[in-house]
């Protein structure tokens, strides 16, 4: 999951953003994975988490696609997490977002309990996840470390957009959008909460941490341009 | 993609949406169009937003009216009223900006799922890095400014010359035509994807080179990368690139840590027919595996 790897913030920031994801590996533990991938996800629930996913269906975010006249003026865009648990049919990578350390800590200290099977990595700042394996006697056994960007760095927008765009690493919450909903909040046209759903809808494997996005559009409500 | 002019309203909803930048609207039509050497297929647009059915004509008519008496009013930004986004029928070699592009799509220009492999995420179970080596993923386009091949292909030769192997299982080694040279197939090298990695493995004393190599290659491309480098944590945890990145000037935030609490069957339960027994260290001594089938993987 290289795209939750490379999340840009100040370290400050980044210490409510934490992604615990489990992947079975292809032909080796894959064959109950399903049953292990909703377990997993229903372990999570009980830790309060912020979003969860799964990678192949879309997270509790999720925009219902078909739309027709009579839910123009009714349209459900409330969470589901049930349904995420509900919808795992097939091996692949789950997620679970959380915005806390000690959250993310239980869950961990849960899983390490539950001794699933498939493997099980955190994604988030480099010395938490190793306190929090400390903290859980878990010896660490590989790890990839973000060196961040490189190259036309003058193409990136501002820090607010930034922020709030890599929260996908697949590059699906463009810098547009982004832009928008921080203008939409700076002129009271949305809350933050409702702005970082609508970014987090566009967040395929959803593990966009809507959290940290109410923190950064909260922020950004004050600032000039 | 396409948007289908006899059903846009010019509503502009998509025109942020695209993470290309590459929808616009047409102010003499007042229609939104897609510039088709922008768009890289990666469908945000169609599956992102929510689309209602409703009878473009009266759209435009109610957009009239309130335009008229100066209303204003504020749409949802995710939806497209009439459905006027349509996806269209590839024909290589633009079947590529799709496979780099859509995460939900199968690779159809190689057969591999994903952008990349599962890398270290399962490397407790597979032991595919193994102790004194480093993986790098080397990210061209990310994050949201998209990569031309030519410049994959500038930057993949520049690291095949320092000796580079790439991973023979990630989507974009199957486009080379030449893996050891790095060169790209010559017919997609104009084509333009959301983003693409190049995997490859090196020893862990190379890495401070290698990473001085990549930080000159980028100043001769035009698009951003992202870089990441995993090794394997020893006995007690301790991982040797916290030693190394730091020599080379670099301070990591953000980390991928896998807690190695993977094994061969998961459940207690004996592994699938033709897998090997379970290896001390988990060290599959198969090799790597590649992307989970179906698998959204980088």
């Amino acid at each position: 999951m290289t795209h939750s790897l490379h999340r840009f913030g100040r370290y400050e920031d980044l210490t409510g953003d934490y992604i615990v994801f489990a992947m079975p590996a292809r032909g080796i533990n894959d064959a109950e994975a399903v049953e292990v991938q909703k377990a997993f996800l229903r372990m999570a629930l009980e830790h309060d988490p912020v979003n969860i996913g799964d990678a192949k269906r879309g997270g509790e975010f999720t925009p219902q696609v078909g739309l027709n006249p009579l839910v123009h003026w009714r349209r459900n865009t409330e969470p589901d997490p049930q349904a995420v648990v509900d919808g795992v049919e097939a091996p692949g990578i789950v997620a679970a977002v959380f915005d806390e350390y000690g959250r993310m800590e239980d869950f961990v200290r849960a899983l390490q309990a539950a001794d699933l099977g498939v493997s099980i990595n955190i994604s988030a700042l480099a010395d938490r996840a190793h306190d929090c394996c400390k903290a859980c006697g878990i010896t660490r056994h590989s790890v990839e470390y973000s060196l961040g960007f490189q190259g036309r760095t003058d193409l990136l927008p501002e820090k607010s957009v930034l922020e709030l765009s890599t929260m996908c690493g697949h590059g699906t919450i463009s810098f547009g959008l982004a832009r928008k909903m921080v203008d939409r909040v700076r002129s009271g046209r949305r809350s933050p909460k409702e702005a970082a759903r609508t970014l987090a809808r566009f967040c395929v494997c959803s593990i966009f941490n809507p959290a940290r996005a109410e923190r950064i559009l909260e922020a950004a409500r004050g600032r000039k341009k | 993609m396409w948007i289908d002019p006899k059903l846009c309203v010019g509503c502009a909803n998509c025109v942020a949406v695209c993470p290309m930048e590459a929808i616009s609207m047409d102010h003499r039509t007042r229609r939104a169009q897609v510039d088709l050497d922008e768009c890289v297929e990666c469908h945000a647009c169609y599956r992102g937003m929510s689309r209602e059915r409703l009878n473009p004509t009266a759209v435009r008519l109610v957009r009239r009216v309130a335009e008229l008496f100066r209303l204003r009013f504020d749409p949802e930004p995710d939806v497209c009223p009439t459905s006027a986004i349509t996806p269209q029928e590839l024909t290589w070699p633009r079947t590529v900006r799709r496979a780099f592009s859509d995460v939900l799509v199968t690779h159809e220009s190689t057969g591999i799922l994903g952008r990349g492999t599962e890398e270290v995420k399962t490397n407790d179970v597979t032991g595919r890095l193994g102790p004194g080596r480093a993986g790098f993923v080397v990210e061209l386009g990310r994050p949201s400014v998209g990569a031309r091949f030519h410049d994959i292909q500038r930057v993949a030769m520049a690291l095949a010359s320092a000796g580079a192997v790439f991973e023979s299982k990630n989507p974009l080694t199957g486009l080379m035509t030449d893996p050891t040279r790095g060169t790209m197939n010559p017919e997609i090298l104009g084509e333009k994807v959301l983003s693409a990695i190049l995997e490859f493995q090196t020893e862990l004393g190379e890495v401070e080179a290698l990473l001085q190599l990549l930080g000159r290659v980028a100043e001769e491309i035009d698009t951003v990368m992202a870089v990441g480098v995993a090794s394997r944590c020893d006995e007690e945890g301790r991982n040797p690139l916290e030693a190394i990145l730091p020599r080379a000037g670099i301070r990591v935030l953000r980390a991928k840590t896998n807690l190695g609490l993977g094994r061969r069957s998961p459940s207690g339960l004996p592994p699938p027919a033709g897998v090997p027994p379970e290896v001390p260290g988990g060290v599959h001594p198969s090799g790597p595996s590649g992307s989970q089938e179906g698998e959204v993987v980088q």
